[in-house]
């Protein structure tokens, strides 16, 4: 058979295989797509001549092996990305209002945030969440604020995603909780929590524990959640916060992928099957303003890692090859300068992460150089995704940069530097060695420093920064957070305390503690039974603090 | 340029963004001060412990979770406390203009907001020594 004729079978065979399957089950959003002068656009436009051979191994069809063009067939000429915006603040009642206003609006999913005493497993009565509390998210102590958070939220219908790591095994089990009450069964939860320590160490610094517990944690959520909430999201492995720390596009996805490795890991020595818990990975990137760097970033990961789960992990099935990921416009690139500005910022990253493949987004506002958000700022935010939707034409066709020479070109080289690193972390006995040397840190760093400099030295033009600066007044309009929020969260945690059967949450909390010592157990049924019954989560970290110990930064500079 | 000046850089509070930080501790570094980094997460009372230990002249504090109102403050005033209220104060992060009369009313002597350059930090440090 010819290079010709081989592609043409192939062709053949995913249009009646792959694409038939998809379409059957969910249509196109439309009987047929056009441009703005009504010319036909394809679905998947492909190489007309050229290296065949070259094209079906390193690019592909959409929807198969390796992925490079999409993990599924019709990307959004099926259905649009999810759009979803991180949101959260002050109490539960508070954020919760906001929830309902964004679904209003039109959005499809929800993202909480919460606060950092939250996120670092500290009730607001503690000494170290002073001044911290409902400030860049909100504030969960029981089971209570979880409910007053999903009241009049139907959690049958909606995905939720949580910003949720060194606890997220308690967080989930609030959730799991409540929507019990709502009378949704935990097998019908749709969600993701992101439950990914090792970038806390290099990054973002919401660590608790010291690796060898969290990853028993990770282990035991994914073991759990195989069994019990099987279409959950049991873990978003982020790139989006190493790149915030000030990584390259090339690091991005080198330490993010190293990550993957390192988890993959983990659970295939408790014996897990990688079949089980591969198709439940999820990823989480930035996209920042190097448009077609960007794409090809986005297009080399698929490819990676469905060459990292094939051929290092062998494994089967298609959906544990696939990366799946999330996205988030790039917090670091919005300037207090000209805020307005950062409205252009986020529309061109928001291309970049459509023609990327996303597969959720979520756009900053332009005010977040600032403070939180206002309502407003979050409207033209969304309502960015939304243009680029239904209006820029791009969501017509698959993976409309391939073939692109550059891209293309760009592709291949962002794929080649990734595998160096990789090599050399895997030199190192893996990622938790690589952070625990600081390496990784180091690399981070060095990559921030270098372009900071480029800034100061206005080689690298930041507009309104370092060139078109104007005399500018203070902008108003900001969003505060109540001062008052502590008093009441405190007070509200204190009456619960009073209210719940004191002697069961103890005898809760010590049955965690025993099954905290034997690595063989999986904690998930025991924090669900504590939280049920009102446990704090403060008091659920602070038994695993007494048996696991905490983790020390290693500080380089 | 006085070059025996020490300065601690700090992360008071859970913040863990810590770019900003590292940057101006390296900047200031390169520049030719002294200069400690007390890593992510820590306490106004441990701030201020090293910042006494190390002898330091300033301490700058980093911090984008908008709770530099309550630490901020808090930290001069455990200077003070502990009879070390020479040591100068300065802050920087996401932190709104309007925050930033009161802040120096308690005592931070300069907030330096996003997008600044690190000379407008360095000429600070020199005009106030």
């Amino acid at each position: 058979m010819s290079k010709d004729e081989r592609f043409r079978q192939k062709k053949q065979e995913w249009e009646a295989g792959t694409l038939k399957k998809v379409i059957d089950r969910s249509p196109e959003r439309k009987a047929e797509f056009t441009t703005g002068s009504w010319l036909p656009s394809e679905r998947v436009a492909l190489p007309e001549s050229g290296d065949f051979d070259d094209y079906n191994e390193k690019i592909g069809f959409p929807g198969e092996y390796p992925f490079t063009r999409g993990v599924q067939p019709t990307m959004y000429r099926g259905r649009f990305w999810t759009m979803r915006q991180y949101a959260g603040f002050g109490t539960a009642e508070e954020s919760n209002e906001r929830y309902k206003y964004l679904l209003n609006q039109g959005q499809t999913g929800l993202s909480i945030a919460f606060d950092l005493p939250t996120q670092i497993g500290y009730d607001s009565d503690d000494p170290h969440a002073e001044g911290e509390i409902g400030k860049v998210g909100v504030a969960i102590d029981t089971i209570k604020d979880m409910e007053i958070l999903f009241d009049g939220i139907p959690m049958d219908k909606v995905s939720t995603s949580m910003t949720i790591n060194a606890p997220a095994a308690v967080l989930l089990a609030m959730y799991i909780a409540v929507a019990e009450k709502q009378g949704v069964p935990r097998s019908k939860l749709i969600g993701t929590i992101q439950n990914d320590i090792l970038k806390e160490y290099m990054a973002r610094g919401t660590y608790i524990f010291p690796p060898k517990p969290s990853l028993r944690l990770i282990t035991n959520i994914f073991e759990y959640c195989s069994a019990e909430v099987p279409k959950w999201n049991t873990i978003s492995i982020s790139g989006y916060h190493i790149r915030e720390a000030g990584s390259t596009a090339v690091q991005e996805v080198a330490f993010t992928l190293a990550d993957g490795i390192e988890y993959v890991n983990a659970a295939l020595k408790v014996g897990m099957d990688i079949d089980s818990f591969a198709g439940r990975l999820s990823f989480f990137f930035n996209a920042h303003s190097d448009l077609l760097e960007e794409v090809a970033k986005f297009r080399a990961a698929r490819r990676i890692w469905a060459k990292i789960m094939k051929e290092k992990f062998h494994a089967q099935k298609p959906k544990s090859m696939m990366l799946r990921f999330h996205t988030q416009t790039a917090g670091s690139t919005l300037t207090a300068q000209q805020p307005d500005n950062n409205i252009v910022r986020v529309a061109i990253q928001t291309l970049a992460a459509v023609m990327g493949g996303t597969q959720s987004l979520h756009t900053n506002s332009r005010d977040e150089a600032l403070s939180l958000p206002t309502e407003e700022s979050v409207r033209i935010a969304l309502r960015t995704q939304q243009i680029v939707a239904h209006e820029s034409g791009i969501t017509n066709t698959v993976d409309p940069l391939a073939g692109s020479f550059y891209v293309e070109n760009l592709t291949d080289k962002i794929e080649k530097e990734v595998w160096n690193y990789l090599n050399k972390i895997e030199g190192m006995g893996g990622m938790v060695h690589a952070i625990e040397n600081g390496y990784v840190q180091k690399e981070i760093q060095d990559a921030a420093y270098r372009y900071q400099q480029e800034v100061e030295r206005a080689e690298r033009i930041i507009v309104g920064v370092n060139k078109f600066t104007i005399k500018e007044n203070a902008p108003g309009g900001l969003l505060k957070v109540n001062p008052k929020l502590q008093e009441i969260q405190v007070e509200k945690l204190s009456r619960i305390k009073k209210q719940r059967n004191s002697d069961i949450v103890q005898n809760r909390l010590s049955a965690l503690g025993v099954a905290a010592k034997d690595p063989d157990k999986n904690l998930m049924p025991f924090i669900l039974d504590a939280v049920k019954d009102y446990a704090s989560l403060g008091e659920i970290c602070n038994v695993l603090r007494a048996e696991f110990g905490e983790y020390q930064e290693s500080i380089v500079l | 340029m006085n070059k025996n000046i020490r300065i601690l850089i700090a992360k008071p509070g859970l913040d863990g963004h810590d770019r900003g930080a590292k940057y101006v501790a390296r900047a200031l570094k390169d520049a030719g001060y002294e200069v400690i980094y007390t890593g992510i997460r820590q306490t106004p009372e441990a701030i201020v412990k090293t910042a006494i230990q190390e002898d330091v002249d300033f301490v700058g504090l980093s911090l984008l979770s908008g709770a530099h109102n309550e630490l901020f403050p808090r930290i001069v005033n455990l200077l003070r406390e502990k009879g070390a209220g020479d040591i100068i104060v300065f802050g920087g992060g996401v932190i709104p203009e309007s925050d930033i009369p009161s802040l120096k009313e308690k005592g931070i002597r300069a907030i330096f907001t996003p997008g600044t350059p690190i000379k407008d930090i360095t000429d600070f440090i020199e005009t106030v020594k």
